[in-house]
């Protein structure tokens, strides 16, 4: 417990317009851990997770009340820039959403509008990212054929690189793996394993095993409320509270 | 325990029963049934083939009416003097002279020239409605574009004297302002209704999932809509222009009032000029029947249609590719 905390979250509120989202969430969130939000669908995780990089902004009627803290800095205030919030928290979404670009494009869009970097600096990111996210050795020599002929879990992987590649601090994870196959399931997780030496890993998945499996810390919401949180091992074999229990084991949900 | 088993023998003689029944209607459908059933399908199908094709019946019958009346002229002028000549001058009293070149350099002309205006004000226009106008402000924007197609061209081509006309030669510090700009104008208005909401709806038929990705890059909105929105509605944003640029070049009556009609080829904006169209619209009134003059007109006519008819198909191969991307 003695890792520095990356999120503190404090007291958030969250509606759409009169409907109330999420309530008084308080949640810390440790730097290089992978902490997995759980619960049933309607819960609140993925709105939860979409408040960690402001991308609830862009919703019509959506409202937000609390303080979330980034390295100790308020991102929730009047006075942020959401767009600088997002260069610092990656986000890949439940459904893999490469742009109709190349594959290299793809990769060096956040790049190119970030800043000017050179060609060969763009060139180089480019191959790191898709590197680390463990594509390269697919993809390497056809980086200008287009991304959507990749297959489902190449162009998950490809969003993770794209999500990469302008450096964040935050990786926000929605379900990544919920529309793959078993065996590209199992390589996302064993990437997300690695990552995590280099980045805070926050991933809403519906699958207990999945969470079990990758994760380090694990948040139980529930009708918008965060009913428990404690270390991944322990939610799954001592859960504190009988609710918690009662959905991991599958009695509702 | 025997309670339950009989009822299990009743529900299964039930099934039979209905399983039967079932069977037994099928049968009927096999014979009589049936036959009713296709003949119905039969003229339902034919009803609407005979639709589609007089559809089609109609547009050849009047490409080759138009052929066939203006078939002489050509056969008496030939086809490339017709063409590449640029003086029309049909009701001279040395040597009439049919060449139609400076018309279609105008009619061009102000085509491209109204989509110079139009497309960058159109798409931008569509890009605020479908991606950064708060709704409040969409709901009135829409139905006013929409409204702005529903003006006459009489009406335009008005504005285009009373309006237009006296800013073009106060500006331009010319006598007055009936010219291809005062036309390109009036027809970026008119072909503005078609691009605006074509363009909106190819935006709006852009994956939100697209858009998301990029602001959870770091993107603003932009970079969002320069970069990722309009290049994945290119398609159907050039279909929009074309079919913009098809209004455009079929229309009449504005031009006509608008663009001072001079028959010189030219290639300045601050000239008057005299489309095809309006060329048609003010000879063929007075034109002596049967006369080179008369076929000559008519020729116009076809190849006025031979160009909208490209335009058309050009843009609708590409909405085509369009959908089969978009699938």
């Amino acid at each position: 417990m003695s890792n520095p905390l990356k999120i503190q979250v404090r007291h958030l509120n969250f509606f759409y317009g009169e409907i109330q989202a999420l309530k008084d969430i308080n949640l810390e969130i440790r730097a290089n851990h992978v902490t997995a939000l759980i619960g049933p669908s309607g819960c609140g995780k993925t709105t939860f997770l979409r408040c960690l990089n402001r991308l609830n902004d862009i919703v019509e009627g959506a409202r937000m009340e609390g303080e979330i803290l980034l390295d100790g800095t308020n991102i929730c205030g009047d006075n942020i820039d959401p767009v600088q919030v997002r260069r610092n928290v990656g986000m890949v979404f439940q459904k893999s959403n490469p742009f109709p670009k190349t594959i290299f494009d793809n990769v060096a869009y956040g790049l190119r509008i970030n800043g000017n970097y050179s060609r060969r600096k763009i060139e180089e990111m480019v191959e790191k990212s898709l590197r680390d996210a463990a594509l390269w050795d697919e993809v390497a020599d056809r980086l200008q054929d287009s991304a959507m002929e990749l297959s489902g879990g190449q162009q998950q992987r490809l969003c993770i690189a794209r999500a990469l590649a302008v450096k964040p601090e935050v990786l926000l994870m929605d379900e990544p793996a919920s529309a793959l196959d078993p065996i590209a399931t199992q390589k996302i997780e064993e990437l997300i394993r690695e990552l995590k030496t280099k980045y805070t890993i926050v991933i809403v998945t519906h699958n207990m095993q999945q969470a079990a499996r990758v994760s380090d810390y694990t948040a139980f919401f529930y009708l918008g409320e965060l009913i428990e949180v404690d270390r991944t091992e322990k939610i799954f074999t001592h859960p504190g509270l009988k609710r918690t229990e009662d959905y991991i084991t599958g009695r509702f949900g | 325990m025997i309670f339950f088993y009989k009822l299990r023998i009743i529900q299964l003689e039930i099934d039979a029963e209905i399983g039967e029944a079932v069977l037994e209607k099928k049968r009927d459908f096999t014979l009589a049934g049936v036959r009713s059933q296709r003949i119905k399908e039969f003229l339902i199908e034919r009803f609407f083939f005979v639709n589609g094709l007089l559809a089609t019946l109609i547009l050849l019958g009047i490409f080759s009416l138009l052929f066939a009346k203006g078939y002489p002229a050509l056969r008496e002028l030939g086809w490339k003097s017709f063409l590449f000549s640029a003086h029309w001058n049909p009701t001279s009293y040395e040597i009439p002279r049919y060449g139609i070149l400076s018309l279609i350099n105008s009619t061009l002309m102000v085509t491209l020239g109204a989509l110079a205006f139009a497309v960058p004000l159109g798409v931008a226009c569509a890009a605020f409605i479908s991606e950064a106008a708060p709704p409040r402000i969409r709901e009135i924007l829409k139905p006013a574009v929409e409204v702005l197609a529903a003006i006459p061209s009489v009406v335009i081509g008005f504005l285009g004297i009373v309006l237009v006309n006296p800013v073009i030669s106060t500006v331009f510090g010319i006598s007055h302002g009936l010219n291809a700009l005062n036309g390109s104008i009036l027809l970026a208005v008119m072909a503005l209704p078609t691009i605006i909401s074509l363009s909106e709806d190819a935006l709006k038929a852009v994956p939100k999932t697209y858009k998301e990705a990029s602001y959870a890059l770091g993107a603003n909105r932009w970079q969002t809509i320069v970069r990722v929105s309009i290049p994945s509605a290119l398609s159907g944003i050039i279909a929009s222009i074309m079919l913009g640029m098809g209004r455009a070049i079929g229309e009449t009556m504005t031009v006509l009032m608008a663009t001072g009609n001079a028959r010189a080829l030219t290639f300045n904006f601050l000239d008057p000029i005299q489309t095809m169209t309006a060329t048609i619209a003010i000879e063929l009134g007075e034109v002596p029947y049967n006369t080179t003059h008369y076929y000559a007109l008519f020729i116009i006519g076809f190849v006025l249609f031979l160009m909208t008819f490209l335009v058309n198909l050009v843009s609708d191969i590409i909405l085509q590719k369009y959908q089969e991307v978009d699938r």
